[in-house]
């Protein structure tokens, strides 16, 4: 009686659990793999001039089932260096920003992690507070900060350091600028979670074996928060190469990147299949530092 | 000191595994010296004016429950925390401020604290390292000290593929390996099961005289204290309380508290009635006949208030009542803990005090009392001690 009815404890967990699972995946099914499915299709498909401005991948006719595997748009992106160049002005903007991030992130979270506990949650919050704000409202206003009339030229003008404006805006340096204040927040927090559960007692073990300061953060804290480092870096890294809104409003005609050139092929040349085959090759350019991650992971979570 | 400990009174060999220093001018000499310690958190005095002394080659216990102040007395010698007054000597030299790193003073975290990146090896190469020794040194010191933790086959292994005793053996080696002058245990075996413990105790203790390192250990199990340290001293509210061998600690306690912290015990508070030179004569309300002791309490005359500390394996159970005037009472037994080893019986006397009495399980299964039982609970002349605080 009592086995039996354990069994149906059992039974009844393994619904449950069932159900724990099955809304994610339903959920990733639903919003990533299908359109992800579709993207790839469309990528492959040739494109025409009607709606939707692509072709059928399978035809049925006299009998013949026809399918279209269109390759010419991925071979277009090798052909026209256009496309070469962006993905290069892309990862290279992320790369650069991502550095920046960690720079200043790493600091800002060592210090946050550091600081007596009452402080600990008022801190975190001044560093997502920004993000409460307008995305675009907060791009903007670097705008304002950054060009010819803005707020550092006039004030630099005024002071007598610079006699004609300096151009910021427009340029990668204002693209850079312009990610790592708005990625920031991606770095500082994982950094933090990972700083913060660091023992205290191995600094002091570090300490009472004769490391000084700076032996033992390099030896001792920087590998131990290197899961931190890596998900803080994926974080800006990967939406940074994607990124559109920032480069549109705040670069220009040298700050090539990858989202903005997409944009144009959906919105203006109403490509399909290229802007989708080039969404596909950015993806597939993303999938090595992401696998790389998830192993490091994987890896970490064993111990 | 006791018997049991005695093979470490012998003449510490000088310097054996030591390379600092000067050669000690005398065998006993001390090596740490704390005078006047004291540590003020916020208005919380966590250590109150602490004396030590502690001698070559000795094991020290700093015995406490939480908040005594133990830990921070470790964490002041450890250098992790700065004392608000008093003086720290090592080999006396004043240490007061020196910075941890560097102190000839290596510690064995209660939590371990190994790199948990770097393997059991790179673990007890850290310290080496960082006194610029040479790779041959450094290689050979680290096969030595696996050698001497019994290691040697799990060099390669990262700190979470062993076990906890393991662990304990690699954090072991690791703060041995700089051959500090003293070594600090901080809850040595406090992360290990009960019947690990009773092993790694012994272990450790063998490898601490091997070296010849001078140790000071901070728990909160009496057992622990008694078993590994040749002297203990008892610490409550930032004070130490006594300091003594463990037999000293639990045969002749200075205070009630010291009593009650180690080990059970009876405690009846009464007044000095007579008081010779050959004996003395306690009355308690607690029991309806005195408390008779065959020596003579040298105390003023104006302190009469004391309390007679009973152990309970020195209290007898019998059903048969016992002759005499004094050191007897008649109850029945209320509660019975059996332990194995022996048992405990919880006695109510007439009055309605509680006396503990053990009683040693020598047959298997003997007619013992049982509860409710009518028995007669008695003691020896010399079992009864006077504390007068």
């Amino acid at each position: 009686m009592k086995s039996f009815e354990f069994a149906a404890r059992l039974k009844r967990l393994k619904l449950g659990r069932r159900a724990v699972i099955a809304l994610p995946l339903l959920w990733l099914t639903l919003f990533f793999l299908l359109p992800f499915a579709l993207v790839l299709k469309i990528s492959l498909a040739e494109s025409v001039v009607a709606i939707p401005p692509f072709g059928p991948l399978i035809e049925y006719s006299d009998q013949v089932l026809h399918v279209f595997l269109n390759l010419g748009n991925y071979l277009f992106l090798m052909s026209d260096s256009l496309y070469a160049a962006a993905y290069w002005g892309s990862i290279k903007t992320a790369f650069i920003s991502t550095v920046a991030c960690l720079l200043l992130g790493y600091p800002m979270a060592y210090a946050m992690a550091r600081a007596p506990l009452r402080w600990q949650l008022v801190l975190v919050l001044l560093v997502m507070l920004p993000s409460w704000t307008s995305f675009l409202i907060r791009v903007y206003a670097w705008m304002g900060i950054l060009s010819n009339s803005g707020l550092i030229n006039n004030l630099l003008l005024g002071l007598g350091v610079i006699e004609s404006p300096l151009r910021m805006m427009n340029t990668r340096f204002a693209v850079v600028l312009g990610i790592v204040y708005a990625y920031l927040p991606f770095m500082v927090l994982p950094l933090y979670a990972h700083l913060t559960r660091l023992d205290n007692a191995l600094l002091e073990a570090a300490a009472d074996l004769g490391s000084r300061r700076f032996n033992t953060f390099i030896k001792v804290t920087l590998p131990l928060s290197m899961g931190g480092i890596i998900a803080g870096s994926m974080l800006v890294f990967i939406p940074a190469v994607g990124e559109f809104v920032i480069p549109e409003l705040l670069g220009g005609p040298d700050t090539l990147m990858i989202g903005k050139v997409l944009w144009e092929e959906f919105f203006l040349n109403r490509d399909w299949p290229i802007a989708s085959a080039l969404a596909m090759v950015m993806l597939l350019l993303l999938l090595v530092p992401i696998v790389w991650f998830h192993r490091y992971q994987s890896r970490e979570l064993e111990k | 000191m006791d018997t049991t400990t005695s093979s470490k009174d012998t003449t510490p060999d000088p310097g054996a595994m030591r390379t600092v220093g000067k050669p000690p001018r005398f065998a006993e000499d001390v090596v740490l010296q704390v005078k006047r310690l004291s540590k003020r958190f916020d208005d919380a005095l966590a250590v109150d004016t602490v004396n030590l002394e502690v001698k070559r080659g000795e094991i020290f216990a700093l015995l406490g429950g939480s908040g005594s102040g133990k830990s921070t007395l470790l964490r002041m010698l450890a250098g992790f925390e700065t004392p608000s007054e008093g003086r720290i000597l090592l080999g006396g030299e004043d240490i007061t401020q020196t910075p941890p790193h560097k102190r000839s003073i290596n510690m064995m975290f209660q939590s371990y604290a190994l790199f948990p990146h770097m393997n059991v090896a790179q673990n007890i190469a850290f310290g080496l390292k960082q006194d610029k020794l040479s790779k041959a040194d450094i290689d050979e010191r680290v096969t030595q000290m696996l050698k001497l933790v019994h290691m040697e086959r799990f060099a390669k292994r990262k700190p979470h593929q062993l076990s906890g005793g393991q662990r304990q053996r690699v954090a072991l080696a690791r703060s041995l390996a700089k051959r500090p002058r003293l070594l600090l245990l901080d809850e040595p075996m406090g992360a290990l099961d009960k019947k690990l413990r009773t092993e790694m105790q012994l272990e450790v203790v063998e490898i601490i005289e091997q070296v010849g390192v001078t140790c000071i250990m901070v728990t909160h199990d009496q057992e622990e204290a008694m078993t590994m340290a040749d002297r203990v001293a008892i610490m409550a509210d930032g004070w130490i309380e006594q300091v003594g061998s463990p037999v000293d600690i639990y045969e002749s306690p200075a205070s009630r508290m010291v009593a009650e912290f180690v080990g059970t015990v009876n405690l009846f508070e009464g007044e000095i009635v007579a008081d010779a030179a050959d004996h003395c004569t306690i009355e308690t309300p607690a029991l309806s006949r005195p408390i008779y002791i065959d020596h003579g309490i040298t105390t003023q005359a104006v302190d009469r208030r004391v309390w007679a500390a009973l152990r309970p394996e020195k209290i007898w159970l019998s059903r048969e009542k016992p002759e005499g005037a004094y050191n007897w009472e008649a109850g029945k037994v209320d509660d019975i803990a059996y332990l194995g080893g022996y048992s405990l019986y919880y006695v109510r006397t007439a009055s309605g005090q509680i006396i503990k009495a053990s009683m040693a399980n020598v047959e298997r299964r003997g007619d013992r009392p049982t509860w409710e039982d009518s028995v007669y609970v008695y003691w020896e002349d010399h079992s009864a001690i006077v504390l007068n605080r």
